[in-house]
C-alpha cells in the first residue's frame, strides 16, 4: 500500500523548503568563495616580495645565526591545524582532520597543537591532545591580524623550546573549485622556495643581514599562516558551495520521485472513487 | 629628479604601484630619503610617515614599520599595514596613542615597553598624515631634505 496522499504532499513540502535553504546556502558560499578569493589574490604580491627579501638574506652565513633554520632533535613537534567552524561543508573538515591525524601518526602524547576554528579545536580536545592555541571562531574572511597572532604562539613556543617543529595543516588550493588537505613544515625553515636567487653580496643590509633577518622571519612566518589560511578559507567556501550544490539536486530528484508517488496515489484513490460510483449505481439496478 | 618605480605592498593587498622621485622614512638606523640610482639595500622600517614624492606633488601614508628593499630595477616597501590619509579614523588613533601614553608611563613590570612604544609610534604617524599630531611632537618630526642620503 502507498503512503497516504496527505503524507506524500507533506514529505513533497518538506523537501522543498529544505531545497529552498541548501539553494540559498550555495549562493551564500559562492559570494563568500569570490571574496575570499579576491582577498588571497591581494595578498599575493606581499608574500612574493617578503620571499625575494628573504631569499636575497637567507645565504648559508646569515641562516646559521638564526634559531628559526636550526634542525633540531624532535621531542615535541606541533600542528597549525587549520579547519573550519562549522559543518555543512561536505567532506571539508574531516579530510582535514584525517591528514592530521597522519601526520601526527605515534606522536599524540608529545604532540603540541594550535587549533584553528572550531571543528579541529573540538576534534582535538575531544581526544585529549595539548592545545597551545586556539583561535575559533575564524569567521569567514581572515584577517592579517589573525595570522599575527598564531605566529607570535608559534614562534615562541619554537624558540622556547616547547614545540621543536611546527607543521601546517590546512587545505591547499589545486584549482579555484578543488583544495587538497596538505601537511606542510612550517619550523625549522626550510629552503626558501621559487624563483631565482639573486646574488646577496650587492646588497647591503642595515643594520646588518642579521639584524633584518631576525626582524624579517617572523614576518614571514607570518606572511606564510595568512597565506594558508586565505587558502584554506576559499577552499571551505568552495566545498560548502559543492556539498549546498549536490544537496539541492538531490532534493530535485527526490521530489522527482514523490511527485510521481503522489500522482500514483491519487490516481488510485481516483479510480477507486469510480470503481465504488459504477459499483453503487450497478447494485441500484 | 629621475623618477623610479616604486611598490608598497601590505599583507592585505598593493597599496602603490608607480612611480616616485624621491622616498621618505624611518628606517632601522633612523630616518633616511631613497632617490633614484640607490645602492641596492634591505633595512626595517620603522612605525613613521612614509613620504611619497613625485613630479606632480607629494603622497604621504601612515606606516606601521615593515621592510624596505633597494633593488636596481626600483624600490618595494613592504609594510605590515599602512593606511592613506583618507581611510585614517583620527579618533581611533588619539584613542590609541592615549593607551599607548598611559601604558608607558605605568610603573608595573608586566608592562611590554616595546610593544607599546611602536603602538604610540604608530598612532602619532597615523596622527601626523592627518595633521592632527601634538604640537609637542612636532620637534621631533623628520628633518626631511637634510635626512636624504645618496649613494
Amino acid at each position: 500500500m502507498p503512503e497516504s496522499l496527505r503524507d506524500l504532499r507533506r514529505r513533497i513540502r518538506s523537501v522543498a523548503n529544505t531545497q529552498k535553504i541548501t539553494q540559498a546556502m550555495k549562493m551564500v558560499a559562492a559570494a563568500k568563495l569570490r571574496r575570499a578569493q579576491e582577498k588571497a589574490d591581494a595578498a599575493r604580491p606581499y608574500g612574493a616580495a617578503i620571499e625575494e627579501v628573504l631569499r636575497a638574506l637567507a645565504t648559508g652565513a646569515t641562516r646559521r645565526t638564526s634559531p628559526f633554520f636550526e634542525e633540531r632533535e624532535v621531542v615535541h613537534p606541533g600542528y597549525v591545524v587549520v579547519t573550519g567552524d562549522r559543518g555543512l561543508s561536505g567532506p571539508y573538515n574531516a579530510t582535514l582532520l584525517r591528514c592530521a591525524q597522519q601526520a601526527i601518526g605515534e606522536r599524540a602524547a608529545s604532540a603540541r597543537v594550535v587549533a584553528v576554528g572550531r571543528k579541529g579545536r573540538d576534534h582535538f580536545r575531544r581526544r585529549g591532545y595539548a592545545i597551545i592555541s586556539e583561535l575559533v571562531p575564524v569567521g569567514d574572511e581572515p584577517s592579517y591580524e589573525q595570522a599575527r597572532a598564531i605566529g607570535a604562539v608559534v614562534a615562541r613556543a619554537y624558540l622556547d623550546g616547547e614545540v621543536d617543529s611546527w607543521e601546517l595543516v590546512y587545505t591547499r588550493k589545486i584549482s579555484t573549485m578543488h583544495g587538497q588537505a596538505v601537511a606542510e613544515r612550517l619550523l625549522p625553515l626550510g629552503p626558501v622556495s621559487g624563483g631565482e636567487t639573486r646574488p646577496s653580496a650587492s646588497f647591503l643590509f642595515e643594520p646588518s643581514a642579521e639584524e633584518v633577518l631576525a626582524l624579517l622571519l617572523p614576518r614571514y612566518i607570518e606572511a606564510l599562516i595568512y597565506r594558508a589560511l586565505l587558502e584554506a578559507k576559499a577552499m571551505e567556501h568552495a566545498a560548502r558551495m559543492m556539498a549546498m550544490d549536490s544537496a539541492t539536486r538531490n532534493a530535485d530528484t527526490l521530489i522527482r520521485q514523490l511527485t510521481l508517488e503522489r500522482n500514483r496515489a491519487r490516481q488510485a484513490a481516483i479510480t477507486q472513487e469510480i470503481a465504488e460510483i459504477v459499483g453503487g449505481a450497478a447494485a441500484l439496478e | 629628479m629621475t623618477p623610479y618605480p616604486v611598490v608598497i605592498v601590505t599583507p592585505e593587498r598593493e597599496m602603490f604601484r608607480g612611480e616616485a622621485q624621491m622616498l621618505i622614512l624611518r628606517g632601522t638606523l633612523g630616518d633616511m630619503g631613497v632617490l633614484a640610482h640607490h645602492q641596492p639595500l634591505v633595512t626595517g622600517v620603522e612605525p613613521c610617515v612614509v613620504h611619497l614624492r613625485q613630479s606632480d606633488g607629494e603622497h604621504r601614508l601612515a606606516a606601521s614599520g615593515g621592510f624596505l628593499e633597494v633593488r636596481s630595477d626600483g624600490v618595494t616597501l613592504l609594510l605590515e599595514g599602512a593606511e592613506w590619509p583618507e581611510d585614517i579614523d583620527v579618533d581611533r588613533a588619539r584613542r590609541a596613542l592615549e593607551r599607548a601614553e598611559a601604558r608607558l608611563s605605568s610603573p608595573g613590570p608586566d608592562v611590554d615597553r616595546p610593544r607599546a612604544q611602536r603602538a604610540r609610534l604608530k598612532a602619532l604617524a597615523r596622527l601626523e598624515v592627518r595633521g592632527q599630531r601634538p604640537e609637542s611632537e612636532r620637534a621631533h618630526a623628520p628633518a626631511e631634505a637634510g635626512a636624504a642620503h645618496r649613494t
